[in-house]
C-alpha cells in the first residue's frame, strides 16, 4: 500500500479495496518501526488519525468523496493543529497546545484527509538541512548519516521512506523544494497569496507559502486543489480563483518555451548536478519543448537580499515568544528583563538568536536604508527580471539545488555555506513565483532534483510539466531501500 | 519662586483618540470596555502564533472623516508599519501603527480664546494604530496582571505643531479636537474613561533663540490637568534653567490628585523601535469617490453649528461658541431651546444656572438630573407667566435635587406666580393702608425717586405672597394706587 | 560594516537575548561572516528603484466593522505560563 501515491490510494479508496481505517493503521505501523531511525515526526496523533479514518470511511458508504476523502496526510509542525501540540521544532513551544487550527489544514480536513501527525523541521522553519530542530535532526531515508534538506525536512524525509503518502510544508526561500530534491519527491511551493497563512507561524512573511509535498506532481495537484484558495483571515492571501490543477496535468508540452538561465548554471556548478537538470530539460524537448537561454542578472543578489529580508522580519514575528502569555517560560524570573532573556535565550536555539541579531541590526537606526531598504530595491529588480523573462518563456528551469544531500553536520560551523545551499530556490520566494522541485535521477546514489518556476498564479503550468515529466520517467516511483 | 521674566512658551499636543468603532482595528474583536480581563481579546489581539491582521472599514472611514474636519490632506495611500518594542500589554512586541505614509496630512483647527481672537493651530499629521492592553498593578502581590481587553483597540493619533504658547492654547486646541471628534461621532469623548488622552510636549526658550529641549507629559485626561500640568513643568523648567541647569529629554508623569509630577523610570538608553512597514498588511487605498462620499456625509461641525446658532438663534458669537463647542452642551441646548420655544432664554440658563451646578459638582452635562426637556418646561412657564425668574430658580434647585419635573414642583409647591389681580389688589391695599407713612414720601418724590421707592412696596408685596406675586401685575397695581 | 561586541550586545538587548561574555566574539565573528555576504548588496545600483514590499503590488482588502471574533479567554488562560483571575501573571512592572 505505502508504494502507491496519493492519487492511487484515493482511486483504491473509492473502489473499496480498502478502508481509510486500514490505511491509517498501515502508515501508523510503518511510523512505529521506522521513525526512530529518521526522527521525521515530532507527535505522531495515533487517536485522533484513527478517529478519522472511521468517519471517512462512513463518509465513503454514503458517497460522500470529496477530494482527500480518507487519505493520510503528515503536516508541517509549523501549522497550528487545536488540540495537537505544535512546535515549530522548539523548544520555545514545546508545550504549546494549538488553540485553533490553519486554514490550510482545515481545509484539506475538510476534504476529508486524515491527519497522521506532525513533522519535523528546522526550527522555526530557519534552516535548509533539519539540523536545528529542538528534537533532533532529521535522517535522510537515501543515507542516514545525509540531512534530508530543510526546512521542511521531516516532511520530505516522511515521504521519501513510505512512512506518509502526503505531507504539508513551507517554503520562504527553499524550504519545500530544496528537501524535496534531496529526498527524491516532489514538492510546490504556490504562488505567493494562493494559500492561506492562517495558522502558520510566520518566520518572514512577505515570503513564507504553505505547500505540497507528494510522491508525484498528480498527488501535489491533488493536495493543492484542497489548499488553495482565498481567506479572508489572510490580507495577503489573494482573492483569485483556483484553478483546475488536476483537469490541467495531461495538457501537451509540444511547443513549451522552457526558459533556462545562464545565471542556474554558473561555473562553479557540480558537473553532475548541471547535467542532470540539462538530462530532465532534454526529456521535456522529446514532448516538444522548446529551451530559450536568458538572463537574469539581479538574481545573483538574490541570496544577500534574502539574508537581509527574512531575517528582519523573523526578527519582528518572533518577538512574541517572549514568555508571556504561551510557550516557554525560564524558572523564576527575578524581573521583567530576566523573564524576556531567559525565556528567550533559553527557548530559542542557536541559528534562530543569530538570524533575530541580524534581522534587529539590518533594522536599526542607521542600517535600515542601508540593508532592509536597500534589499526590498533588489527584491523589485529581481522580480522585474522574471516579469521580463516570462514575456518570452511559459516556464523556467534548472537545478533546485547546488548539491545532493550532504553529511551531517558538515555545515554546521558555517552558516554562509548553509546559506548558499538555496541559491536556486531563493529568488523565487522574493519574486512570489509558484514553483516546484521534481525528482530527476540519482548522483553517486542520492537523489537530484530539478526545479520548475512558473509565472505568477501558473500552478496549473509547472504541475503539468512535471507529470508529463514523470508520465516519461520513472525517478519519482524509486524508493530508498531498507523502510519494508 | 518668582522668575526673571520673560521665558517663550512652546508647546506641541499628541492626542490619543479611541475609535467608537463596535471591533478593533486588525480583528473583529468587541471594542466593549468594563467586562472581566481579557474576555475581549482574540488570538489576533493576544498576538498567538500564525495570526494575522485585517483592517477594520470604519477605522480608516473615521481617520478620513477626522482629516475631512481639520482640512488636511488625505492619503490616496497609506501604509502600516511596525514600531518593535517589549512590553507585556503589547502582545506581539510590536505596535502595528503608521509612520512614513500616515493616513491624513497636514491640516489645521481655529480655535478662539477667552479674548476673542482667534489662532490657527497647525495639524503635522493624523495616524491610525492599534492601542495596548492593560498592566494592573494593584491585586496581584508583588507581580503585575496584563488585560489585553484593550489590546487592538482603533486609536488615531494627532499630532500638532508646536504652534501653542501657553496653557490657555493647549487647552483651547484640546477642547476644539474634543468637540470635533464627538461632533463626527467618532469618538465618545469620556475623557474619564480615558477614551482620548493627551500627551503635551513643553520646551522654553528666550525670545530669539532656538527651541529648547523638550519633555513630554504623557496621558492627560483633562482639561483641568491639562492646565495645572503645563504650568507646573513651565514652572519647574523655569527654575531649572535660571538655576543654571539643563532640561532633559524625557517623559514625565502627572499626578492629578497632588498637583505633582515625576520623571517616568528612564529607559537605559532611548528605544530603537526599527520600524518598518507591517508584511502581513498591504498598502490601504483610498479612492477619490469614498473621500467625497465621506466629505458629503460629514455631520455639522462645531464652526458650522456655531455660525448656526448665531444666524438661527440670534446668539451673540460669545454664547454661541460656548454652546456649541460641545456636542453634548450643543444636544442639550437645542433640546432645551426647542422644548422652552425661547433660545435666548435657553442659552441663559444652560451658560447660567446649569454650568454652575455642574462646575459645583463636577458632572457632566449628560448626567444633569434637570435633563434638557426639564429645562424646557421651566422655560415655557417662565414665558407664560405661570412663574416668576426668581420662583424659577427655586424650581431648578428642587428639579435638580430630584424632586420631579417643574410642572410637577410648581403644583407639588403651590409656586404659582400670583397673577390674579383681584388676590393681588387686596394684598396691595392691605400694604398700601399699612405703610402710611412710605405712601406719603413716595407721593411727595420726583419721577426719578419714585422708581426707587416703589420697591419698598413691590418688596412688601412679594413678601406677603412668599415670593409668588406677579412683579408686573404688582408694580402696575402699585402705580394705579400710589 | 563590521560587528564588535558592542553592536552585538545592543542588538542583543533590542531583541531580549542574552548573551554572555563567552558567546560574544563567536557570535560576533558569524555575524561579521553573514553581513559580509550581505554587503554583495552594496553593488547593486538601485537609486532609482522603489523598494518592493509584496511580490504582488495590490491593495489592503477591509474588513466590515462587526464582531466576529468569540471570547477564547477560557481557551488560551491555560496555554499560559502564570494567570491569576483572568490575567496573565508577570514579574511586577515598574514604570
Amino acid at each position: 500500500m505505502h508504494d502507491k501515491t496519493l492519487t492511487e490510494l484515493k482511486a483504491g479508496l473509492q473502489a473499496g479495496d480498502f478502508s481509510s481505517r486500514e490505511l491509517t493503521e498501515h502508515f501508523l505501523d510503518r511510523i512505529k518501526r521506522h521513525d526512530g531511525e529518521l526522527n521525521s515526526f515530532i507527535t505522531v496523533t495515533e487517536e485522533q488519525a484513527l478517529r478519522q479514518a472511521d468517519a471517512a470511511d462512513q463518509a465513503i458508504a454514503a458517497g460522500d468523496h470529496r477530494l482527500l476523502t480518507g487519505l493520510p496526510i503528515a503536516h508541517k509542525d509549523i501549522f497550528c493543529t487545536e488540540g495537537v501540540r505544535t512546535s515549530c521544532g522548539s523548544r520555545m513551544l514545546d508545550n504549546f497546545i494549538a488553540p485553533y487550527t490553519a486554514t490550510a489544514v482545515e481545509k484539506m480536513a475538510h476534504e476529508g484527509a486524515v491527519m497522521l501527525g506532525k513533522t519535523n523541521m528546522d526550527e522555526f522553519a530557519m534552516g535548509s538541512s533539519n539540523e536545528t530542530s529542538f528534537y533532533g535532526p532529521v535522517k535522510n531515508p537515501w543515507d542516514t548519516e545525509r540531512v534530508p534538506g530543510g526546512s521542511s525536512g521531516g516532511a520530505a524525509a516522511s515521504l521519501a521512506a513510505r512512512l506518509a503518502p502526503g505531507a504539508t510544508g513551507t517554503d520562504t526561500g527553499g524550504s519545500i523544494r530544496q528537501p524535496a530534491a534531496l529526498n527524491g519527491v516532489t514538492g510546490l511551493k504556490p504562488t505567493y497569496g494562493r494559500v492561506s497563512r492562517w495558522g502558520m507561524i510566520a518566520f518572514a512573511s512577505s515570503l513564507d507559502q504553505a505547500g505540497p509535498l507528494g510522491l508525484s506532481a498528480a498527488d501535489c495537484a491533488l493536495m493543492l486543489q484542497a489548499m488553495a484558495g482565498h481567506d479572508d483571515k489572510d490580507s495577503t492571501c489573494l482573492n483569485e480563483p483556483v484553478d483546475d490543477y488536476l483537469g490541467a496535468l495531461d495538457q501537451s508540452v509540444d511547443g513549451l518555451k522552457i526558459g533556462v538561465p545562464e545565471e542556474f548554471f554558473p561555473d562553479n556548478l557540480d558537473g553532475a548536478i548541471a547535467e542532470n537538470a540539462r538530462e530532465a530539460m532534454r526529456e521535456l524537448e522529446k514532448q516538444g519543448a522548446k529551451l530559450v537561454k536568458l538572463s537574469l542578472p539581479s538574481i545573483k543578489l538574490s541570496v544577500p537580499a534574502y539574508y537581509v529580508i527574512a531575517p528582519a522580519e523573523a526578527s519582528s514575528n518572533l518577538s512574541r515568544f517572549d514568555g508571556v502569555r504561551f510557550g516557554y517560560r525560564c524558572d523564576n524570573p527575578a524581573d521583567l528583563e530576566d523573564l524576556y532573556k531567559r525565556s528567550r535565550s533559553e527557548g530559542f536555539g542557536a541559528e534562530v538568536k543569530r538570524r533575530i541579531l541580524v534581522g534587529t541590526y539590518a533594522l536599526s537606526a542607521g542600517y535600515y536604508d542601508a540593508y532592509y531598504k536597500r534589499a526590498q530595491k533588489v527584491r523589485r529588480l529581481i522580480r522585474d527580471d522574471f516579469s521580463r523573462a516570462f514575456k518570452d518563456v511559459d516556464v523556467i528551469m534548472g537545478p533546485t539545488s547546488p548539491e545532493t544531500a550532504f553529511k551531517l553536520g558538515a555545515k554546521a560551523d558555517d552558516p554562509v555555506n548553509m546559506y548558499m545551499a538555496d541559491v536556486f530556490t531563493i529568488a523565487v520566494n522574493l519574486a512570489g513565483l509558484p514553483a516546484l522541485s521534481m525528482p530527476s535521477g540519482f548522483i553517486n546514489g542520492l537523489p537530484a532534483g530539478t526545479q520548475v518556476i512558473g509565472n505568477y498564479f501558473q500552478e496549473g503550468r509547472i504541475l503539468n510539466v512535471a507529470h508529463r515529466y514523470q508520465m516519461a520517467t520513472d525517478w519519482h516511483q524509486q524508493a530508498p531501500g531498507g523502510f519494508a | 519662586m518668582s522668575h526673571s521674566g520673560n521665558w517663550e512658551v512652546v508647546i506641541g499636543l499628541e492626542v490619543h483618540v479611541q475609535l467608537a468603532t463596535e471591533s478593533k482595528i486588525f480583528s473583529g474583536t468587541s471594542t466593549r470596555t468594563g467586562d472581566q480581563p481579557n474576555r475581549h481579546a482574540s488570538l489576533i489581539d493576544l498576538g498567538m502564533p500564525g495570526t494575522l491582521p485585517v483592517v477594520n472599514k470604519e477605522a480608516i472611514r473615521n481617520a478620513i472623516r477626522f482629516g475631512l474636519a481639520v482640512n488636511a490632506d488625505i492619503a490616496r495611500r497609506s501604509v502600516f508599519e511596525r514600531k518593535n518594542y517589549f512590553y507585556p500589554d503589547l502582545p506581539k512586541g510590536y505596535q502595528t501603527t503608521q509612520l512614513a505614509e500616515p493616513i491624513v496630512g497636514a491640516g489645521e483647527v481655529e480655535v478662539q480664546l477667552e479674548n476673542g481672537d482667534k489662532k490657527v493651530v497647525r495639524i503635522h499629521h493624523a495616524h491610525l494604530e492599534e492601542d495596548a492592553g492593560k498592566s494592573l498593578h494593584e491585586d496581584f502581590h508583588g507581580q503585575t496582571g496584563i488585560d489585553l481587553n484593550r489590546a487592538g483597540t482603533p486609536l488615531i493619533e494627532i499630532v500638532s505643531e508646536p504652534d501653542m504658547s501657553g496653557a490657555e492654547d493647549a487647552v483651547a486646541f484640546a477642547r476644539k479636537l474634543h468637540s470635533i471628534v464627538t461632533s463626527l461621532g467618532i469618538c465618545d469623548g469620556d475623557m474619564s474613561q480615558g477614551n482620548m488622552r493627551f500627551d503635551v510636549n513643553i520646551s522654553i526658550r528666550r525670545p530669539g533663540e532656538p527651541l529648547g529641549t523638550r519633555t513630554e507629559t504623557k496621558n492627560l485626561n483633562s482639561f483641568r490637568f491639562m492646565e495645572k500640568a503645563i504650568a507646573l513643568e513651565v514652572a519647574r523648567q523655569i527654575d531649572v534653567l535660571e538655576d543654571g541647569g539643563e532640561i532633559v529629554q524625557e517623559t514625565r508623569l502627572y499626578n492629578g490628585d497632588t498637583n505633582t509630577a515625576r520623571s517616568m523610570r528612564t529607559k537605559e538608553d532611548a528605544n530603537d523601535y526599527r520600524y518598518f512597514p507591517c508584511p502581513d498588511l498591504l498598502p490601504v487605498m483610498v479612492s477619490e469617490e469614498e473621500i467625497q462620499t465621506l466629505r458629503d456625509q460629514l455631520p455639522e461641525l462645531p464652526d458650522a453649528r456655531k455660525a448656526r446658532y448665531i444666524e438661527r438663534y440670534q446668539l451673540s458669537a460669545y454664547d454661541a461658541d460656548l454652546l456649541s463647542g460641545s456636542i453634548a452642551t450643543a444636544r442639550y441646548f437645542e433640546a432645551a431651546a426647542e422644548h422652552g420655544g425661547d433660545a435666548k432664554l435657553a442659552a441663559n440658563w444652560v451658560m447660567g444656572e446649569l454650568a454652575a451646578k455642574l462646575n459645583a459638582q463636577d458632572k457632566d452635562i449628560n448626567d444633569s438630573p434637570v435633563s434638557a426637556e426639564h429645562l424646557g418646561e421651566l422655560i415655557q412657564r417662565l414665558k407664560d407667566g405661570t412663574i416668576s425668574s426668581k420662583i424659577a430658580k427655586q424650581v431648578f434647585e428642587a428639579c435638580w435635587n430630584g424632586d420631579g419635573s417643574p410642572d410637577q414642583i410648581i403644583e407639588a409647591q403651590g409656586l404659582k406666580q400670583m397673577s390674579d389681580s383681584g388676590e393681588l389688589e387686596k394684598i396691595v391695599d392691605q400694604i398700601i393702608a399699612d405703610s402710611p407713612a412710605q405712601v406719603e414720601d413716595y407721593r411727595n418724590a420726583d419721577d426719578a425717586k419714585r422708581k426707587k421707592k416703589i420697591g419698598f412696596f413691590v418688596g412688601q408685596v412679594m413678601k406677603a405672597t412668599q415670593g409668588k406675586a406677579n412683579p408686573q401685575q404688582v408694580n402696575q397695581l402699585l402705580q394705579q394706587k400710589l | 560594516m563590521a560587528i564588535d561586541s558592542k553592536v552585538v550586545a545592543r542588538a542583543a538587548h533590542l531583541a531580549r537575548l542574552r548573551v554572555d561574555d563567552s558567546e560574544t566574539a563567536e557570535l560576533s565573528a558569524r555575524l561579521n561572516d553573514i553581513l559580509g555576504m550581505v554587503d554583495q548588496l552594496q553593488q547593486a545600483d538601485v537609486d532609482q528603484v522603489e523598494p518592493l514590499a509584496h511580490p504582488l503590488e495590490v491593495s489592503q482588502p477591509l474588513r466590515d466593522d462587526r464582531v466576529t471574533e468569540p471570547d477564547v479567554r477560557d481557551k488560551v488562560l491555560p496555554l499560559a505560563p502564570a494567570s491569576e483571575d483572568g490575567c496573565f501573571l508577570v514579574p511586577r512592572v515598574i514604570e
